[in-house]
């Protein structure tokens, strides 16, 4: 490593992949809608029409189950297709490919094919979108066998994660929040491939390990931040791969730090929070000294006013407060 | 039409020993369903097999087939051997899918055979996909995608033809109108039930055949294949078929009248008609259908063996082929 670094968001740092693995595969293409001449709706793909032409960088009508389909069918056809979805709540129309035939072809034909197709998707609320554009569904996807999900909630995993995924000859989805598109930090010039089945301490801290992933990670930096002033040393784990996950992450941490709380901002029930603490305590129980907690969306449609989406959503006061229950300091 | 096509006696020979064959085999398959030996849902194509036998003689090996999950057929008129297709029925790791898929999941990727898809509408998608891997790769080749009518009520439908059109991809769109979805016929299910017009909405060629003449079937299926092989786009062929038999073995036919199958039939299916023509044309006679008969008859007994003497696979592999080994970077 050069020890050279560049100030990137997390918008550019996917667009750098991005440019990066089209340069460097011609089996690589990118598609969706308003990725072309639009740039992209979150601007993730601005200028790569330009580079890259019309045929790579490949507008779609609104049709996402025929686009989300078609990658999976150029995948199995020998391409190395990159199909963004504008949001979660669009992938809806594409669930039907997604889990009826990318999940499930290698398993169901014996071994025969494979579909190494990556699919890209903003997730999240926290802009004010209301119900319909404010969707939490990772856990939905991480439900499926057959699919691998990522949230990446770093600069440096904005500019990695993708370009692993291309070498997997699996399906890939990976949720990027829609909050951290202008997200800004430093990136190694070098920086490239990274991990995407692992997770990763971001805060080491002996008292509690906070576990979360992609928009809420740095919501649980700065509770925990705010947690050391008052003498609590929270650990910050952030999962980064949803399925698989990282197990033995979760457990040596909450083995070292004896209590945990989980931060998702997908729904309480039926949560990935909940298959959390369920893994911990079927494996990790007797290590444990309190007994765990969660802050995930309260069980509402996500509403537009400001006050009531923030009511709805974790949010650093309630992540500290809950930790500060699981400490005996509520 | 087709009446007039010359056939030489090798050529009708094929096509009636590919019809015979799949019908002796499904009625094998009923059979075995009635002991047990194959479970899960199962749908027969009888009534249907011309199309199969028609249409998979336009296409080279290097063309792909997105089928339905009604495809015993397709995948018999393909190439995938009689055993494999059998041994997949009975589960068996032997099977075309290894025991995975059963009978409505026959794969084969030496055939570029991509199943049986129990998503009905699923396969159009994945079809255009096909198509624009071709297209991007500059390769000659051709998708064809087989749905049935039922489909043509779903999304998937107009979004694939669109987008096919839009990008002019190399597939020909194949709707096995069989009259019925499940139980729901068509004219109780479409305000439109000329299907091929829809064709029109999407610029591009649509076109209808007498699903019961195998001859016909060939001739519209080849000269679709050449027209989009050259580059012309995708077209959307209509077959107008009819099921004999029930929707799946579990289906009791409360939906239509038995007088209705019986006028079907009486009219003739494929099987009935092209031997009645075969004969009149002096393509072949009685001795020849029952030569074909015995080989039909003894390649379904050797393929009941296989199926019969195979392994099941291990419990231990349960888990085997949901993800992909990876060498990771």
């Amino acid at each position: 490593m050069s020890g050279a670094t560049t100030k990137t968001s997390y918008r550019e740092a996917l667009r750098a992949a991005m440019r990066e693995a089209l340069k460097a595969d011609p089996r690589v293409f990118l598609m969706g809608e308003d990725v072309g001449r639009y740039g992209g709706a979150y601007a993730v793909s601005l200028g790569l029409i330009e580079e890259f032409g019309p045929e790579r960088i490949r507008d779609t009508p609104l049709s996402e189950s025929a686009f989300v389909g078609a990658g999976i069918g150029a995948a199995l056809g020998g391409m190395r297709p990159i199909v963004e979805i504008m949001t979660v709540n669009f992938s809806l129309l594409a669930l039907d490919q997604i889990l009826n035939t990318a999940a499930t072809i290698r398993h169901m034909s014996g071994g025969q094919f494979s579909v190494p197709v990556v699919i890209r998707m903003a997730t999240g609320a926290g802009r004010q979108l209301a119900a319909q554009h404010s969707h939490s569904l990772e856990n939905w996807y991480a439900h499926i066998p057959g699919l691998r999900v990522v949230a990446p909630a770093t600069i440096e995993d904005a500019r990695g994660m993708l370009t692993t995924a291309l070498t997997c000859p699996d399906p890939v989805v990976i949720f990027e929040h829609a909050t951290l598109y202008n997200l800004e930090g430093e990136l190694a010039s070098d920086a490239g491939a990274v991990d995407i089945e692992r997770a990763a301490i971001r805060r080491t801290g002996r008292d509690l390990t906070l576990i979360t992933y992609g928009g809420s990670l740095p919501k649980c930096i700065e509770a925990a931040n705010i947690l050391a002033a008052e003498g609590i040393e929270a650990e910050v784990l952030d999962l980064r791969s949803l399925r698989p996950l990282d197990d033995d992450a979760i457990f040596a941490s909450v083995r070292r730090t004896r209590r945990f709380v989980v931060v998702d901002e997908g729904w309480r029930s039926g949560s990935l929070a909940g298959e959390i603490i369920a893994r911990v305590i079927e494996t990790a129980f007797y290590d444990l000294d309190a007994v765990p907690a969660r802050v995930c969306s309260e069980e509402v449609p996500i509403p537009y006013a400001k006050h009531l989406e923030d009511a709805a959503l974790p949010q650093v006061d309630k992540i500290v407060r809950a930790v500060k229950t699981v400490m005996g300091r509520g | 039409m087709s009446d007039g096509t010359p056939l030489d006696r090798e050529h009708a020979l094929q096509l009636l020993h590919g019809m015979l064959r799949i019908r002796r085999f499904e009625e094998k398959c009923a059979e075995l369903y009635g002991q047990l030996k194959i479970r899960g849902f199962l749908h027969l194509y009888i009534g249907e097999e011309a199309i199969a036998v028609g249409v998979m003689r336009a296409l080279n090996s290097e063309d792909a087939i997105v089928a339905t999950y009604r495809e015993h057929g397709h995948a018999l008129a393909r190439g995938i051997p009689m055993p494999a297709v059998m041994a997949e029925m009975y589960g068996k790791a032997s099977g075309c899918s290894h025991g995975r898929g059963g009978s409505m999941h026959l794969f084969d990727a030496q055939r570029r055979f991509y199943g049986g898809n129990a998503i009905v509408g699923g396969g159009l998608p994945l079809a255009v996909g096909l198509a624009l891997a071709d297209k991007l790769l500059s390769r000659p080749r051709v998708t064809i995608c087989l749905f049935g009518e039922g489909a043509a009520a779903e999304g998937e439908f107009h979004e694939s033809l669109n987008l096919a059109s839009l990008w002019r991809l190399p597939v020909l769109f194949l709707c096995e109108n069989n009259l019925y979805a499940m139980g729901t016929s068509l004219a109780r299910s479409a305000a439109e039930t000329d299907l091929h017009i829809k064709a029109t909405a999407y610029h591009m060629p649509g076109s209808v055949v007498d699903g019961m003449d195998v001859v016909a079937i060939e001739d519209a299926a080849q000269r679709a294949v050449a027209e989009v092989r050259a580059g012309g786009g995708p077209q959307l062929l209509e077959i107008r078929t009819y099921r004999f038999r029930a929707h799946s073995m579990f289906d009791p036919e409360r939906y239509r009248d038995k007088a209705e199958v019986e006028a079907r039939k009486k009219e003739g299916g494929p099987l009935t008609r092209f031997i009645a023509r075969g004969k009149r044309e002096r393509w072949f006679d009685e001795p020849d259908i029952e030569a074909l008969e015995r080989t039909i008859a003894a390649e379904i007994q050797a393929s009941v063996d296989f199926a019969e003497t195979s392994d099941w696979e291990p419990v231990a592999d349960l888990a085997r082929d949901v993800y992909t080994p990876w060498d990771r970077p």
